[in-house]
């Protein structure tokens, strides 16, 4: 890869987990926008069956093929892929066996269905298998296909469990095929060029999940990234006032005075109550940023990189999207 | 906040009722008819936090409740004065009122474990029990999970202790599996593929070979390359084991599933007032109504209302600018930037309830506002009851 001094040099699979409601998927897609920023070629999976990157994007469902869905700035291309894992099981087992009949026949008789819907260390292991194959995938000229892999993974809860693959399939195979897939998947998701980012936001319990997340992954021995603290709203506010705030110390005749300076309340009696509801929700916004302020401080005990990613006013639109990206280049995320 | 919400609704830009009935909590707990009520809905939208105050509200209206959690949330937990949950309903201190609240999380291995151990004698459930096959299929695999809570709540239900289970479902991949899952799980165990599994282990497997003939070489030999030998053995021997405990997986999947559509279950679908959990919301509100199950209505979580809604987020960025431009009122520039900025998002957030009351103007909507923190304790939960059902 081109030398461009980011946190994340030489990470080429970039696993995006978050607990539910953080904006995982967004922030998955802006990081393959800001990644292949400059003329590269970044790969956006998703392995939920839940089309995530097509509404993101706002397009028609992706098929389990892999097809360009976005440019990126200054020229990269971002393509993507829903991976599902009937199909992952089938096109595994003719690439490893060259048996697509027997492969239907299987999934015929349920094996398949079983396989990936029931079994859901084999449905990881097909799912991390196709991601990690796409990882390593070279042209004939021997070089990568892909400059970077950006894949939405499963949530917080269950992001451990998912690639601890090999550890997942011990149980039920401890030697054979199934084994040496998962051991060979291990050695992609464990490596250094794997990085597993974690999306938040400023609230109790996403923070704990991450800090949690984070804690089973050194366990796992497996590689943590960094945190994306997701709609982070600008602070409007001096310290000063949001202290005085939290205590319900906002004046309302000042306020007041600035109403009727700008025009906004006729006498004073219409200045002093607009200026009383607007007290109110200042000393709730105070109280607000006086907990993300502890949550902030809680993630600082993580030790990882950390950005921040603003909150766009009209939601993750395509336009958003961009901002996204740009703000993740910008903070040295890509 | 009860002045400032009425002020807010009798804004015409900010009348989020008028276009879908409101959901009667109260009227929905009180029922002595409604006798389990499922918590529904995508992944943090709140779900859990919903289940436990509305089980904390019932009690103390005179039900006797548990509420059957799938979520390892240890805040909520200590919310409710445990220090953890487990398998067994615990008792919960510090109720107000005639009623009493238990509260359980799901074990889902302990669970099966049970089901082996009540079904099959002691050295069969031995043998189950330390199978590898059965060890993961019991602790790990997603559909076990919701196959398990739905068997746990028609225990609950069964053992006619409590008038009402309130049941939170599990964090799905989609909001849906934990009505998919328990009948796949049972078509599994059930179905084709196992006999055919089974096969070999029974006498020279010749009923499956009649079933199946030539095709069975192929198969087996290409499940055997896939799979590996050692692993086809586990799960063959656990079938067989299985298989002579209970044959009726299915069944019991069926049973439950009946129980969700009979009257005295009503489904509520949690979300909160953004576009991707609306529109799973709205997914969930017609896969409930394809299966005919029985859908209370919606609670919307964490809505963001103005104190000031007669001002507006124009007016408001306006008369900032203005202030600003001066050099004048720094304070109060802030301040009516902040009241923009919130006048936006609960204008965004009324849009994504308008999009859901058009495509389901009859379901009833239960909203909640957000409050600044996030709940502690019984104190915490009972507010966002009141909030719920108010």
């Amino acid at each position: 890869m081109s030398a461009r001094d980011t946190d994340w040099d030489g990470v080429r699979l970039h696993v995006v987990t978050g607990k539910g409601g953080t904006g995982k998927t967004t922030v998955a897609a802006a990081l393959a926008l800001a990644l292949a920023a400059g003329g590269r070629k970044v790969l956006l999976v998703e392995v939920e069956g839940r089309q995530g990157i097509a509404q993101v994007f706002d397009i028609p469902p992706l098929p389990y093929e892999e097809r360009k869905i976005a440019v990126a700035p200054g020229g990269g291309d971002v393509y993507a892929l829903a991976i599902d894992p009937e199909e992952a099981m089938l096109e595994y087992v003719e690439m490893f066996y060259g048996m697509r009949r027997a492969g239907k026949a299987l999934s015929k008789i349920g094996l398949v269905d079983f396989a990936t819907t029931i079994a859901p260390g084999l449905r990881d292991v097909l799912v991390t298998g196709k991601t990690s194959e796409a990882v390593r995938r070279r042209d004939r000229a021997g070089r990568r296909v892909y400059d970077a892999v950006v894949m939405d993974a499963p949530p917080t809860g269950r992001i451990t469990r998912f690639l601890n693959v090999t550890t997942e399939v011990a149980g039920l195979a401890r030697i054979g095929p199934v084994k040496n897939h998962a051991d060979l998947v291990r050695g992609v998701v464990a490596s250094p060029e794997t990085a597993v980012h974690f999306v938040t936001l400023l609230e109790e319990m996403p923070v704990q999940e991450t800090l949690d997340g984070i804690e089973s992954l050194h366990e796992a021995e497996l590689p943590v990234g960094g945190v994306f603290v997701n709609m982070v709203r600008p602070e409007l506010l001096p310290e000063a006032t949001l202290d005085a705030a939290a205590d319900g110390g906002v004046d309302p005749g000042e306020l007041a005075l600035g109403l009727k300076a700008a025009g906004l309340a006729e006498g004073a009696a219409g200045a002093s109550e607009i200026a009383e509801a607007l007290a109110a929700e200042v000393t709730e916004h105070a109280r607000r940023t006086a907990l993300e302020r502890r949550e902030r401080e809680s993630l600082a005990l993580a030790r990882t990189p950390q950005y921040e990613l603003p909150l766009l006013p009209e939601g993750a639109d395509l336009a958003g999207l961009y901002e996204l990206a740009e703000a993740l280049c910008s903070q040295g995320a890509a | 906040m009860t002045a400032s919400t009425a002020a807010a609704t009798g804004h015409p830009g900010d009348a989020p009722r008028h276009t879908s009935p409101v959901l009667h909590m109260d009227a929905v707990l009180d029922d002595p008819h409604t006798r389990i009520v499922v918590c529904c809905g995508s992944g943090g939208v709140g779900k859990t936090t919903t289940a436990a105050a509305l089980g904390l509200r019932a009690a103390e209206r005179g039900r006797r409740v548990v509420v059957l959690t799938v979520d390892p949330a240890r805040r909520l937990a200590q919310s409710m004065g445990l220090t953890e949950l487990d398998n067994t309903p615990r008792l919960v201190a510090g109720v107000e009122g005639p009623g009493e609240l238990h509260a359980m999380m799901l074990d889902m291995k302990r669970t099966f474990d049970e089901i082996i151990e009540a079904h099959a004698d002691p050295e069969r459930a031995r043998q189950i029990l330390t199978n590898p096959f059965y060890q993961s299929l019991s602790s790990s695999f997603s559909g076990t999970q919701e196959y398990m809570a739905m068997e746990k709540l028609g225990q609950l239900r069964r053992s006619d202790e409590w008038d009402l289970i309130i049941v939170d479902t599990p964090p799905s991949r989609s909001a849906l599996d934990f009505l998919d899952a328990p009948e796949r799980l049972g078509r599994f165990l059930d179905g084709r593929l196992i006999r055919i599994l089974m096969a070999p282990a029974k006498a020279g497997g010749r009923s499956a070979f009649k079933l199946l003939n030539a095709g069975f070489g192929l198969v087996a030999g290409a499940m055997t390359k896939i799979l590996g030998a050692q692993f086809l053995k586990d799960i063959q021997t656990f079938v067989a084991a299985l298989d002579a405990v209970f044959g009726g997986f299915r069944q019991r999947a069926e049973q439950t599933y009946r129980l969700l559509q009979a009257p005295g279950t009503a489904f509520l679908v949690v979300a909160a007032p953004e576009r991707d959990a609306m529109r799973e919301a709205s997914y969930f509100v017609e896969r409930l109504a394809e299966e005919s199950m029985p859908l209370a209505g919606l609670v919307i979580n964490r809505v963001h209302r103005s104190s000031a809604p007669f001002l507006s987020a124009a007016r408001s960025a306006a008369a900032a600018e203005e202030l600003e431009s001066r050099g004048e009122h720094e304070l109060t520039a802030a301040v009516l930037r902040l009241h923009a900025g919130r006048m936006q998002l609960a204008a965004r957030e009324h849009r994504e309830q308008e999009h859901f009351a058009s495509a389901h103007p009859t379901v009833p909507i239960a909203e909640v506002l957000a409050m600044p923190e996030d709940v502690h304790d019984l104190a915490g939960l009972r507010e966002i009851g009141e909030l719920l059902a108010s």
